[in-house]
């Protein structure tokens, strides 16, 4: 079969035509994918949710979704939330998402009406979405809502967005009351139409033909856009968003070539517009890498001029801000694998920005899974291409992803050590590790489900859990659930690894093991296992039943249960499953200190 | 444009929309012989059509395309004008 390629016209600048037209054979084609993982997701409407499900459908494909969609009758968002029925309650959903705009509003501020008044029109507005939500609740699963799109027509002109009758006024206020909702909701995520809709102008967004005929409350041509977005967030909540931007240097960093123009030649600060240009960019890459991803350079170029790009005294990046930096002569695809190996994430976790096609042609050819936005030449359209297709979309800022590229810093420095050991155990010494391994506690609860929904590489079942369901977990008894945290002398490294056991009779079987790829050969597994034990016997359980479900990612794990001494008993295909008595097991760990709930406890 | 044109234009259209690549329309072709010729599948095509031969409906026009044959029509008279 030939290799499959992602379907450009679903990525930024969609091609709005093809998608409405094709879609039918888009989807045929992106259905011959391998490795697709199946949600259910449940469509509330306050108007036409048709093509809405069916092009959210095509770009959830396009990144390796397969979703089986439940869509409530036409403007029945209310009545399904509140009330539910036989088809919802037994759809197990994962993700909510509820499309509503300023059509659903159902009374807008009358001229003569007092301020207090209108305060109540906000609260009994705010009331019915607090209601769906704290409905929906019970489902424990992500919740996408959209917020409100402006009105094409204001009767208050400009004064419509500053008195407090105005329709915008009142518009703005409840995007404000959503926005404030979901950051007190756990798993309510605003998927915000107000900007999406002024990005592409309010009079391309909204038909009024269309919406007489057929109750579309947005236009045809939207449609994309407003699925795409709304992929942008499922991706995210399963821990799809891309990690690492790769950059090349000369003419993507700053203008002109640093090996040939010298330090003093290169365009970069504020001086001229061309600089200016290669400034934003820099100035965009900085913010990315702030709020956690991770920056690598990867340039043809010699080693000490590339480096002396950065020392440039306008230049807002600096050589620091990379954690992998490849300027050599060899094949871009090349470094560019071994700048994942190098940061320890998988190769679909990287995009690659250059100025010249053919290294991006030979990126895109060489590794399909690396993400190569069609930037063109031209630095001033490079951020767009980024900001746009929503690479790099958080669902939340967690201080976890804002702290990753100090892991990955200290992690270089634990590489510096290690060469200068004589045995790779004296190494692990000079580490001074401590753990904090213990059951699940709800401060950890946002951190676990992420890191369940995006580990890939150590991962022996690639289970996803949504937050309901590891809340569950928390508080059940039935489960054993441990995380682990580890620091060493060169910093906390934060939650990085997580055992779930399901308790049946004496037996434990593991439905997930996790670890980050930050903390690989630390022995921090064997003190996982120890703890995992510990807590088994504490339960009279006499068996541990390990499984190891093969996927594209987890090779690095396959032999992980015979590391620990356990005893295969079953395989089918290259599934297979694994049993230890633990009757006179012997803790593993020798490294690590741990603290754990017994420690505490006494 | 030719009827001809327009005709070949329109089958494609109906192609894509209902995804078979072998689809052969005529002037009587109605929504009572396409199973999938729904009120929203009417919507894409239209737009579709628009795209295509960059006219637009009047509103009122919309209903009265029941066949192939008279939504040609239409389209003529709007892409000759």
């Amino acid at each position: 079969m030939e290799i499959y390629k992602k379907i450009t016209a679903l990525e930024y600048p969609l091609d709005v035509n093809i998608i409405l037209r094709k879609k039918k054979s888009i989807k045929k084609y992106l259905l011959l994918q391998d490795n697709l993982i199946e949600k259910n997701i449940v469509i509330l409407g306050g108007s036409t949710t048709s093509e809405v499900k069916n092009i959210l459908e095509l770009f959830l494909l396009n990144n390796g979704i397969k979703a089986n969609f439940y869509e409530s009758e036409y403007n029945k968002f209310y009545e399904d939330a509140l009330f539910g029925n036989d088809i919802l309650d037994k759809f197990n959903p994962d993700i909510f998402y509820i499309h509503t705009s300023n059509q659903n509003i159902i009374k807008y501020p009358g001229y003569k009406e007092s301020e207090s008044e209108i305060s109540t029109l906000l609260s009994n507005e705010m009331q019915r979405y607090k209601s769906i939500w704290s409905s929906l609740s019970k489902f424990d699963c992500a919740i996408i809502q959209n917020n409100f799109d402006y009105t094409l027509d204001r009767s208050l002109g400009n004064l419509d967005s500053s008195d407090i009758h105005g329709k915008t006024y009142f518009i703005n206020q409840l995007n404000s009351e959503f926005a404030k909702s979901s950051r007190e909701i756990k798993n309510l995520y605003i998927n915000d139409i107000n900007y999406l809709s002024s990005y592409l102008g309010l009079k391309d967004w909204f038909d009024k033909s269309l919406w007489y005929q057929a109750k579309y409350a947005l236009s045809l041509s939207a449609i994309p856009e407003l699925a795409f977005s709304i992929s942008k967030i499922i991706n995210s909540i399963f821990g799809k968003a891309k990690k690492c931007l790769v950059l090349d240097l000369d003419n993507t960093c700053w203008g002109g070539v640093i090996g040939d123009d010298g330090l003093g030649g290169i365009h970069i600060g504020t001086e001229t517009a061309v600089s200016e240009t290669f400034t934003s960019f820099q100035k965009y890459a900085k913010e990315l890498k702030q709020r956690g991803v991770t920056l690598a350079a990867c340039s043809k170029n010699n080693f000490k001029n590339a480096k002396e790009g950065f020392e440039h005294p306008e230049s807002i990046l600096k050589f620091d801000d990379f954690t992998s930096f490849k300027a050599n002569w060899n094949p871009k695809h090349q470094n560019i694998i071994e700048i994942a190996k190098e940061i320890n994430i998988g190769i679909d976790s990287l995009i690659f920005i250059d100025d010249n096609p053919v290294e991006r042609d030979i990126v895109f050819s060489q590794i399909p899974s690396v993400a190569v936005p069609n930037v063109g030449a031209d630095v001033i359209h490079f951020i767009e291409h980024i900001d746009r297709n929503g690479y790099f979309e958080p669902i939340s800022l967690l201080a976890d992803d804002i702290n990753r590229n100090q892991f990955y810093e200290d992690n270089k420095k634990r590489a510096v050590e290690q060469s200068t050991f004589k045995s790779y155990d004296e190494f692990l010494v000079s580490l001074d590790m401590t753990a904090d391994i213990k059951s699940f506690s709800s401060i950890y609860l946002d951190r676990i489900t992420q890191l369940t929904n995006k580990t890939n590489q150590f991962n022996l079942t690639t289970k996803r859990y949504t937050a309901g369901e590891i809340g569950n977990i928390a508080n059940s008894d039935d489960y054993i659930k441990i995380y682990g945290k580890l620091t060493d002398k060169y910093g906390d490294n934060g939650l990085i690894a997580i055992t779930i056991g399901r308790v049946k009779e004496k037996q434990c079987h593991i439905d997930l093991w996790i670890m980050s790829c930050r903390v690989l050969k630390r022995d921090m597994e064997f003190a996982m296992l120890d703890e995992l034990v510990r807590q088994c016997k504490e339960k009279g359980v006499s068996e541990i039943v390990g499984y190891y479900f093969k996927s594209a990612k987890n090779s690095m794990v396959l032999d992980l249960y015979e590391k620990f001494g356990f005893e295969l008993t079953d395989t089918s295909s290259e599934d297979t499953v694994w049993k230890l008595g633990i009757l006179n097991y012997k803790n593993k760990n020798k490294f690590i200190g741990v603290s754990n709930d017994q420690r505490r406890s006494i | 444009m030719t009827r001809e044109e327009v005709f070949n234009g329109v089958q494609d259209i109906f192609r894509d929309i209902f995804d078979e690549d072998n689809l052969i329309i005529n002037n009587t072709t109605s929504s009572d012989e396409i199973e999938d010729w729904d009120s929203l599948n009417h919507i894409n095509l239209v737009s579709a059509i628009e795209k295509e031969f960059k006219i637009k409906f009047a509103f009122g026009e919309l209903v009265t395309m029941k066949d192939v044959g008279t939504m040609i029509d239409i389209i003529l008279i709007k892409t000759n004008d």
